[in-house]
């Protein structure tokens, strides 16, 4: 399998790719968390099979929830509700799109045979 | 003027209701056969369901205020037309000015030897007839296979009869479906348990059991002749009025007989060469009678013979010609779909269609018999499943668009410019479309939109439906999955308003597992996890317990489970236990071990049934008049699952002292010296509301008949997060009481099936869950880590139990 996506590093420099989990175990629509060297990511699969990865933590609650969000699309922007208080953040940018002055940090993603993979640098 | 009408069925009583409605004052004598006044025939076979508001008295019609006399039990014997007069069997002698015939028809009995020990199908004593003898018989046969003949066989298989159906002709329904219709009609009836004998017809009766002309003999219990009705004529033939040469009494199109004095209304009618067997036209017959003999003009010119109908369980439509130059038709066996069309032989304008198994295009088309065709006329088999919703704004005028009520498109425009209605709740209640079978409510949402009114109602940016209107496409089209659903109906993908709501409507209509396939996808995290997130991203764990009673052993398991996951434990208002701190990769664990004593899901995480909440009752209680604890656990277990708009709160008190505060809950029962009151409406929380009183002095059947439907009604009309207070505050208590207790929409049958369903269906989640390998595979912390406990939960300790450490927040 080659790879289906990825979102690349600005400057260009090697990046550490870290395998989290086969693209098939991702629910479509639905994200499953992953711990990578101490950060908690949130990883989601999109309906059309696109990947996206943020900060686990709801920066609202404090608890780390946001990969048990609700995924869907404001207009044509991919998003996640926290499942707390249901504030809704891009997956995309990570912003929150109700309140532009607090975001969630976005993590690239690839799909390497059939593995995806998050870098985290 | 003194007007006479022999015979009172539903074309009498219409004829007497609009002379009453128009002032008339002369002499209105009925004389009807039967012991009673006339009845919703129609609804004769609830008669049997023994439901409440199906009992004979309910199925009576009022007589009308201009009625000056009634004669039941007494036949019209003779008509002497030179001495304007009728006579009766009991010898009673009524002088008219005017006489109307409205004698109906009679079930065709076919002369074959034995005919004698079978029953028809027609009246209340007919059906009381069948069920005694039901009693003591255990197999049944209908002779006819026909819409009545199949509507009697449903109702044998009701009583608990292995039924049979013998149909002389080469398949089921052979006036309203082609062959291809009957094939597939038959294979759902099979499937519901009945057996079907096609091309042969009946030898005799013997006792016990039929022979049929190809000498097959089946055992009889109950035999029951639906092989067609005649028009009964016979006082007309008699009096030498003109007669069609297969019967009916001949009639112009005013409704007048050879008789200028004698007019006929209703199934004994030839009007236009026809004999109209339907309700409707027998009716607009009356009226037409009606205006005339008051010096109008009306004018009966024959009627549309459209039909849809749910018979067992299957959609049955017809409508327009049944055949034409050229037809398009699409099969399905399997899933037992059948549908074709008519179309001219110049493939331009629909004539007429059949649909078995999938009504759906019935109410788009039928308006659209005699226009041009819109659209590929193989599309236009999908019409109202699939593709471009039901455009009712392109519909003409005059079209029909609610067949159940019939309500045109110019009259809802009308309704909508001069009423300044707004919604769809507002156009059932001015103009009655989509009241009954809500077949047409997205039509009525696309006339609503074209006539500028922006409904305003519309979930959010994915749907411009409301709940209750989303709630009518699910279920009218039959939609399975989310993604259909959005792709016919919405756009975009969804967000976390519209995709709980609609699972919660895919679950309260199909049943199933919340976490099968896609459905996973749209639950909020409650349901998503089955356990409530509390603060700290861990989840609380509620095992139900009925009725708040619970056994010391239960009880014990409750507290080892808590012991050994470290669970902070407390007592809940609804008379059941919480246990908090519950990580995802533990709730597995804990619910095998629940499971394993005996637990099931108490739906706490659910926009579900919560608990039925129970004083100790008449068990225990002194002053208890009746056993409330029983009757709570009835009811929990009965309606545990029900996923509902929001969350449904219960309680039952075993007297009036009301120690269960029942009339804070969304149904709270109190018990009396006679059975049960039913209030309903309640709400503790943020607005508090004293629930209302819906019904009095209630049997133990009787109070769970009437919960059915509130409950089913309310799952099917509420807007999204709308509690029962504010529902029933929307609506109104008295139309609530039309509707589930007078059945004024005809739906309860509906709402019965649907609860039926429920109670059929309900499994329990938790246990299913932890025997599938697949839905267990979302309960880890990390799915990189499976066995790596999330390290951002912590807890202190606090009065001997566990507390969550305050996170750190953004607040704003
Ligand atoms: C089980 C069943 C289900 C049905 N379902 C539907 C349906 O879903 N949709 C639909 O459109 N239609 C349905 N129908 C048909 C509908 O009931 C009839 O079209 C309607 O009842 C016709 O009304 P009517 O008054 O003309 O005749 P009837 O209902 O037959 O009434 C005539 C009355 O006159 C009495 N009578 C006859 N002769 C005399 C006499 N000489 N003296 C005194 N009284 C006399 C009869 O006893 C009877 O009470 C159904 C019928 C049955 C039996």
């Amino acid at each position: 399998m080659t790879t289906v996506q990825s979102v690349e590093a600005p400057t260009g420099a090697a990046r550490n790719w870290i395998p989290i989990c086969a693209h098939a175990d991702l629910i479509p629509e639905r994200g499953a968390a992953a711990l990578v060297r101490g950060r908690q990511i949130a990883v989601f699969r999109a309906f059309d099979g696109h990947l996206y990865a943020v900060g686990n933590r709801d920066p609202y609650s404090g608890a780390y929830v946001i990969s048990r969000g609700i995924v869907g699309t404001r207009g044509e922007e991919p998003v996640v509700a926290t499942p707390m208080h249901k504030q809704v953040f891009s997956l995309v940018t990570g912003v929150c799109l109700d309140d532009p002055a607090t975001a969630v940090p976005i993590y690239p993603t690839r799909v390497t045979n059939g593995t995806v993979e998050v870098s985290v640098e | 003027m003194r007007i006479v009408v022999a015979g009172y069925g539903p074309a009498a009583h219409r004829f007497a209701e609009t002379l009453a409605a128009r002032g008339f004052t002369g002499g209105l004598t009925l004389i009807g056969e039967e012991p009673r006044s006339a009845y919703d025939r129609v609804a004769l076979t609830s008669y049997l369901s023994g439901r409440p508001g199906t009992g004979a008295e309910d199925l009576t019609y009022p007589v009308p205020p201009a009625v000056t006399a009634v004669r039941l039990a007494d036949r019209v014997t003779a008509i002497d037309r030179a001495r304007r007069a009728v006579t009766t069997a009991s010898g009673h002698e009524e002088p008219y000015d005017v006489l109307v015939l409205a004698t109906g028809s009679a079930p065709f009995v076919p002369p074959v030897p034995g005919a004698e020990r079978a029953f028809v199908y027609r009246t209340i004593e007919d059906l009381r007839a069948i069920r005694a003898a039901s009693e003591h018989a255990t197999t049944g046969v209908v002779v006819g296979g026909g819409l009545l003949g199949l509507e009697a066989a449903d109702a044998l298989r009701g009583l608990g009869l292995a039924t049979h159906v013998v149909e002389m002709g080469g398949w089921l329904m052979p006036r309203q479906v082609d062959e291809g219709g009957g094939a597939v009609l038959r294979g759902h009836i099979e499937r519901l348990g009945l057996t079907v004998h096609t091309g042969t017809g009946l030898d005799r009766i013997e006792p016990g059991r039929v022979v049929l002309a190809d000498g097959t003999v089946i055992d009889a219990g109950v035999v029951v002749l639906s092989a067609g009705v005649r028009p009964r004529d016979e006082l007309a033939r008699a009096a030498g009025l003109d007669v069609g040469p297969r019967g009916g009494v001949v009639v112009d199109e005013g409704m007048r007989t050879s008789d200028p004095a004698v007019y006929a209304v209703g199934e004994c009618a030839l009007a236009g060469g026809m004999v109209y067997g339907l309700v409707g036209p027998c009716n607009t017959m009356a009226e037409v009678a009606a205006d005339r003999v008051l010096g109008g003009a009306a004018a009966f010119t024959g009627a549309d013979l459209s039909a849809k109908l749910k018979l067992l369980g299957v959609d049955v439509a017809s409508f327009g010609q049944l055949s034409g130059a050229l037809d398009v038709t699409y099969m399905d066996p399997v899933a037992g779909v059948y549908k074709k069309l008519f179309i001219s032989d110049d493939a331009r304008t629909l004539l007429g269609g059949v649909c078995v198994g999938d009504a759906a295009p019935y109410a788009l088309l039928r308006p659209m018999v005699g226009s041009e065709l819109t659209a590929q006329p193989s599309d236009l088999l999908f019409a109202g499943a699939q593709g471009a919703g039901p455009d009712g704004a392109g519909y003409p005028d005059d079209a029909q668009v609610c067949s159940c009520n019939n309500v045109t498109k110019g009259e809802i425009r009308s309704a909508i410019a001069e009423q300044g209605l707004t919604d769809v709740a507002g156009v059932k209640k001015c103009t009655r479309a989509g009241a009954s079978c809500g077949s047409c409510v997205p039509a009525l949402v696309s006339i609503l939109a074209a006539e500028g009114v922006a409904t305003g109602k519309a979930l959010c940016e994915h749907f411009p439906y409301s709940r209750p209107e989303l709630f009518e496409i699910v279920r009218v089209r039959g939609i399975g999955t989310f993604s259909q659903l959005i792709a016919e109906h919405g756009q975009g993908r969804g967000c976390e308003v519209c995709k709980p709501a609609v699972a919660s409507i895919l679950a309260s209509l199909n049943g199933g597992h919340v976490l099968e396939g896609e459905r996973a996808a749209l639950q909020d995290t409650n349901d998503h996890f089955l356990a409530n997130i509390q603060k700290n991203g861990t989840y609380s764990v509620v095992p139900r317990i009925p009725g708040g009673e619970i056994t010391p052993e239960k009880l014990i398991v409750i507290g080892e489970v808590a012991r050994d996951f470290g669970l902070y434990t407390k007592i809940t208002g609804g008379q059941r236990i919480d246990l908090f701190g519950a990580r995802v990769e533990e709730l597995p664990k804990i619910w095998k071990r629940l499971v394993d004593a005996g637990f099931e899901s108490g739906h706490a995480y659910g926009k579900a049934l919560r608990t039925v909440k129970s004083c100790v009752g008449s068990t225990w209680c002194r002053y208890g008049v009746q056993d409330s604890v029983g009757m709570a656990i009835a009811l929990e277990l009965r309606y545990r699952g029900l996923r509902s708009p929001h969350k449904i709160k219960s309680a039952v008190s075993g007297c009036a002292r009301e120690c269960a505060e029942a009339r804070s809950k969304d149904f709270g029962i109190i018990a009396t010296e006679n059975g049960w009151n039913l209030y309903v409406g309640g709400n503790g929380g943020f607005k508090p509301r004293h629930a209302d009183l819906l019904a009095q002095d209630l049997s133990d059947d009787e109070l769970i008949r009437v919960i059915d439907r509130f409950l089913m009604f309310y799952i099917r009309t509420a807007d999204r997060l709308q509690r029962t207070a504010a529902w029933i505050e929307a609506i109104g208590l008295g139309h609530l009481r039309e509707v589930i207790i007078e059945d004024s929409l005809g739906i309860c049958a509906d709402l019965d099936a649907g609860m039926e369903r429920h109670v059929n269906d309900y499994f329990d989640e938790w246990s299913a869950t932890i025997a599938d390998p697949e839905k267990l595979r979302r309960f880890v912390s990390f799915v990189n880590a499976p066995g790596t406990p999330d390290p951002s939960i912590v807890f202190e300790t606090e009065r001997d139990q566990i507390k969550p450490v305050l996170l750190e927040v953004t607040r704003r």
